[in-house]
């Protein structure tokens, strides 16, 4: 929440980051709702790698609990905990290391409720994506692995109010939900307060209205969508109309194709490897559902098809940038 | 046989009840099970048929130590006779073999991967060791709110689950949060085909016990009144704030890995010897040496499992099979639309 200050008798409005907003949400939680408690690594006194859960281990004794290295017995407690009716909150320390707890993820807690009926409300906190300097195994986008899967909520949050409002959502609702929080933006993003209340999750969002292409993204190639859009407005007054998923999955469908509607074009933009993918399915899904909409073949851009490089100079350029965004929104455009 | 009298005497002011339910937990489960195979060389069962022969003996004992509506047991691939005696309905699993939509899987999974998690059964997966974790979440769960006082958490694993990676960080988190855990190993000299030689190198997997900071225990698995004893004990030990017990049970599996196996790599020595006897059998012989029931009790025994067994049969092949346009294919509890 946005944190007043006093200094030389003003009232200063100071700014909320996104990790605030993670960091906040979690106290909200812990106040409100008994039934929460956190689970990972370095989270108590530390106060987690990125500093999500810091203080909170004081205000809240007994409930938030440094976990040995061991992911997948992380999600196998939280399993646990959670058919006993609490509402665990684990931090991977990155999202590159919930592949140890690939099995108890995807097996354990994603077929729970279809195979007993038992409702297993755990949520999965990833550090995702890439920071400059980061490498291969701190910077990977797993949304798309786990999307796969039935039985799991996998969302996206892009904005300071939504990595607020969207994991107190997650913890509110009874299924399994990873919550994908992008690294680049937890300092970097600020806003001057949480806004509202926020959408329901499983309502993507236009981030920016256009007529004359779509860009469906999210995370935080929302902001490099924006950027790109801003480029093309300049240069020849492009309208580009940029949908931050905000989860994908469930994939808000009927708003992507209403936007495909109204600009017959499409451009799916994701910062995850190519290989399949978030960016294939949106593609897919307009093809299938809305191809009558289309004025150009659609388009998808993602990361490059190499593990995730540590120097900053190759990183920025594995990842989609405004400059190569714009790149294939002008493919787009003109077709 | 003197292993059998030394564990006689070890066992020796062992509750009369306790010893009675262990044994006809035992005994219902093997006469069940016995059914199952028939069943599924009949072609009756689709999916395999997995069995617990050789190993009730300490199955049961962990099952019979537990207190229902109170303990936690995640049973696995062998533990009909642990799941009988922590009163598993004996229809839960003819339901859920033969496909009933009235069990508690509703045809959506099979054979032993059934549970009840809300009456402190959860359902395993296939990834065996992965229990182990969530049973310490159970219990994580129980502390937060002050409800942990008195409760066992208890699950089992194989000579080949002490391979995975999810035991020993399961079993480490488990040490690590001192929780009321036991871990049965039985340890029934091959995981599938592979035999022990192949799947870990120390000399006894107690040792990993020690490793972790866990009390250990080892027994003989074929024999039932030793199993009762140390297992009961290990349970009573937990319970009192001990920290998570492992127990060792050296046996042999005494049929194939599935219904599907013959197990015809295991060699006749092995069988010939002493972890080849069959827990029922000397279970039997113990009970009435020690004067735990007449060998009148137990055939009486026999006579009523072996007739509900087959009443559970006959209502669950009644009983109607799931069907495909009345499922509801919801994979999450929230429905959120178009997934």
């Amino acid at each position: 929440m946005a944190r007043l200050r006093h200094a030389n008798g003003k009232t200063l409005t100071m700014s909320v980051t996104y990790v605030d907003a993670i960091r906040d949400a979690q106290e909200k939680l812990l106040r409100e709702d008994p039934r929460v408690f956190l689970y990972g690594q370095d989270i108590s006194q530390f106060g987690g790698a990125f500093k999500a859960t810091k203080g909170l281990a004081e205000a809240f004794p007994g409930r938030v609990l440094d976990s040995p290295i061991s992911e997948d017995a992380m999600i196998g407690m939280a399993v646990g905990a959670a058919i006993e009716g609490m509402r665990p909150i684990v931090e991977m320390q990155f999202a590159d290391f919930s592949s140890i707890a690939f099995n108890q993820i995807v097996n354990q807690a994603a077929t729970h409720y279809y195979r007993t009926g038992v409702p297993v409300p755990l949520t999965v906190r990833l550090p995702s994506g890439g920071t400059p300097g980061s490498g291969p195994f701190h910077s990977q986008s797993m949304e798309a692995l786990y999307a796969h899967y039935p039985g799991l909520v996998v969302v996206t949050p892009a904005t300071v109010s939504d990595a607020y409002h969207m994991l107190l959502d997650s913890v509110a609702l009874d299924d399994p939900v990873i919550y994908c929080e992008h690294k680049f933006l937890y300092r970097w993003l600020k806003a001057p307060r949480i806004n509202g209340d926020g959408l329901p999750i499983g309502k993507a969002r236009i981030t920016r209205p256009g007529k004359h292409a779509t860009v469906v993204a999210y995370s935080a190639m929302v902001h490099e969508a924006v950027r790109a859009a801003d480029r093309l407005k300049e240069e020849g007054g492009w309208e580009i109309e940029v949908v931050d998923l905000r989860s994908v999955k469930p994939l808000d469908m009927d708003t992507v194709l209403a936007s495909v509607a109204r600009t017959g074009r499409l451009l799916a933009l994701g910062e995850a490897f190519p290989w399949g993918g978030v960016t294939a399915e949106v593609v897919s899904r307009v093809c299938t559902d809305g191809f009558h909409l289309l004025d150009a073949p659609p388009r998808r851009l993602n990361s490059r098809d190499t593990p995730v490089p540590y120097h900053p100079k190759l990183w920025a350029a594995h990842r989609p940038t405004p400059e190569s965004i714009c790149l294939e929104l002008r493919k787009l455009l003109t077709f | 046989m003197p292993e059998t009298e030394e564990a006689v005497r070890t066992a020796a002011g062992l509750d009369r009840d306790y010893v009675r339910d262990v044994f006809r937990a035992m005994l219902r489960a093997r006469l069940l099970e016995n059914k199952l195979s028939s069943l599924y060389k009949a072609g009756k069962i689709v999916g395999g048929v997995y069995l617990g022969k050789g190993q009730e003996a300490v199955s049961a004992s962990l099952g019979t130590s537990l207190i229902k509506g109170r303990d936690i047991f995640a049973a696995l691939i062998r533990d009909q006779a642990g799941r009988t005696a922590f009163g598993e309905p004996l229809i839960d699993c003819t339901r859920t073999y033969l496909g009933s939509v009235l069990g508690p899987m509703k045809g959506r999974d099979g054979n032993i991967h059934r549970g009840r998690p809300l009456d402190g059964m959860p359902a395993m997966i296939s990834h065996l060791g992965a229990a182990v974790s969530v049973v310490g979440g159970m219990l994580i769960a129980r502390r937060i709110r002050g409800e942990l006082a008195g409760v066992v958490g208890a699950t089992c694993v194989g000579d080949g689950a002490t391979s995975t990676g999810a035991f020993h960080e399961g079993l480490n988190m488990a040490a690590v949060e001192k929780l009321p855990m036991v871990v049965i190993v039985g340890n029934n000299q091959f995981a599938y085909s592979t035999p022990t030689d192949r799947q870990f190198a120390c000399e006894d997997l107690l040792d990993r016990a020690k490793g972790y900071g866990v009390g250990g225990h080892s027994v003989d698995g074929t024999d039932v009144l030793a199993c009762a004893k140390v297992i009961g004990d290990a349970v009573q030990l937990a319970r009192e704030g001990a920290g998570p017990q492992m127990v060792v049970a050296r046996l042999l599996r005494l049929s194939g890995h599935g219904e599907h196996d013959d197990g015809s790599y295991v060699p006749p020595v092995l069988k010939s010897g002493h972890l080849g006897r069959d827990c029922i059998e000397t279970g039997s012989n113990q009970l009435v040496e020690s004067g735990y029931a007449t060998a009148e009790e137990i055939e009486r025994w026999r006579s009523d499992f072996t007739d509900e067994v087959q009443a559970a049969v006959a209502q669950a092949q009644q009983e109607p099979l799931p069907d495909p346009w009345h499922e509801e294919w919801h994979a999450c509890a929230t429905q959120t639309g178009r997934l």
